[in-house]
């Protein structure tokens, strides 16, 4: 049987994959952050989980305008890196887990939700740079990976609640698989961050503690936030953290935080990292 | 016309909601043809005949040629789209925002090092509206 025994909660700023790819992690600027990643990358080695769900969203990369999926799961063999207006990034392509993200796509539309799926899909920085952060510049990553792409970029993204909810579910899916298979779940975006208009820039260090606090001491009231709390309070970027709810749902009632870090700015954005065990009993 | 929404006085801030989106999805789709280095270069040899392939209004045309940024957001241009036509000219996320909220390059920059812009203050646009944080 699958288990979910941990989520990882994470930023993914561009600039941040940027830093990497230029080799710039050690200048002032950027040292406390990749410093603070340091602690993250060996927890994960020790840890060698045998696949990865990352749940990120798409940045007019594999999709346009044209087609708006809400939610969406990967199932191909490998997804190549996308060129998002600047050339692709140059980290290897990402291995799926096509036997367990066709179990995913068949348990989760059975337990209600419709979800999208992709037999052939370019990953963004939004994958990627999760990676990047929490395994480093290896020549392949370390374990497959199956992307599941929530909507953020067309509002309205699904709410809060329904993204803890399509945890719960996806927890429930991966524990009715028939391998023994130890598997990591990845919440991506955030945290407060604003990249356009006049009001770009908002950072509230204040809303992201507090919802850093809530993903161990009251997620399903932290799933409540509405959507227009999120712009309002931590940005109109910062609706982005609908995602970390999935990776919670996911986790089961009984979580340990045994690893935070926060950091301001990248670029224009509070990035922030956590980690979760799941104590939860199967 | 739809209702409005509770989100309509944040201030500075545009909602890539239903109304922008049918407003803006020519301009948008032609950021989205950007991910190809191709057009990238086509655009950046003549600006006017690549945008002459795509269904924009006058002023998202404008808006594309002048490099006005706010103004793209104001006729259905989305961030993550808009974006693409800064990466041709060579600018960052970073560089972008700044001449959004109307400030210098250096300016903003420590405007974020400093901890970013505060909420306070930025909630409503109407500043004698309730502040009310989250927690």
């Amino acid at each position: 049987m699958a288990k979910i025994v941990a989520g990882i909660a994470v930023s993914h700023v561009p600039a941040i994959g940027v830093a990497m790819d230029k080799g710039m992690t050690g200048t002032p600027y950027w040292q406390p952050l990749f410093r603070g990643y340091e602690p993250a990358r060996e927890w994960l080695a020790k840890l060698a989980p045998d696949v990865a769900i990352i749940v990120y969203n798409d940045h007019a990369s594999a999709f346009s305008l044209e087609i708006i999926p809400t939610f969406l799961i990967g199932v191909a063999a490998q997804f190549p890196i996308a060129d998002e207006g600047f050339g692709p990034r140059p980290v290897p392509v990402v291995k799926g887990h096509p036997a367990l993200a066709w179990h995913l796509a068949e348990s989760l539309i059975l337990d209600e939700f419709d979800m999208t799926i992709a037999n052939e899909m370019l990953v963004d920085h939004g994958l990627t740079v999760p990676l990047s952060v929490t395994c480093g510049k290896p020549d392949a990553w370390p374990f497959p990976v199956i992307p599941l792409c929530v909507n953020v970029v067309q509002y309205p993204p699904p709410t809060g609640a329904r993204c803890s909810k399509l945890g719960m579910a996806i927890r429930r899916a991966v524990e009715q698989f028939d391998q023994d298979l130890r598997v990591v779940i990845y919440g991506t975006g955030g945290m407060s961050h604003q990249l356009q208009g006049e009001r770009a820039g908002l950072i509230n260090r204040k809303f992201d503690t507090a919802f850093l606090d809530g993903l161990t001491r009251d997620p399903v009231g932290l799933s409540q936030i509405t959507h227009t709390e999120y712009m309002r309070e931590a940005g109109s970027e910062g609706v982005e953290m609908v995602m970390w709810h999935v990776m919670r749902g996911a986790l089961g009632d009984e979580v340990a935080e045994v690893y935070r870090h926060y950091h301001v700015p990248a670029s224009n954005t509070a990035a922030g990292l956590m980690i979760l065990e799941n104590r939860s009993a199967v | 016309m739809s209702k409005p929404h509770d989100y309509d006085d944040i201030p500075g801030t545009y909602v890539y909601d239903a109304e922008r989106s049918r407003v803006g999805y020519a301009l948008n789709m032609f950021c989205m043809s950007l991910n190809k280095v191709e057009n990238r270069n086509s655009f950046k040899a003549d600006a006017p005949a690549y945008l002459d392939r795509f269904p924009l209004t006058p002023e998202q045309r404008r808006t594309v040629l002048e490099r006005d940024w706010l103004g793209m957001l104001k006729v259905g241009g989305n961030i993550y789209y808009t974006i693409k036509i800064a990466f041709c000219d060579g600018l960052t996320f970073q560089d972008v925002a700044g001449m959004m909220s109307g400030v210098s390059k250096e300016t903003y920059a420590q405007m974020m090092l400093a901890g970013g812009r505060s909420p306070d203050g930025n909630r409503n646009k109407d500043p004698s509206a309730t502040e009310e944080p989250h927690g």
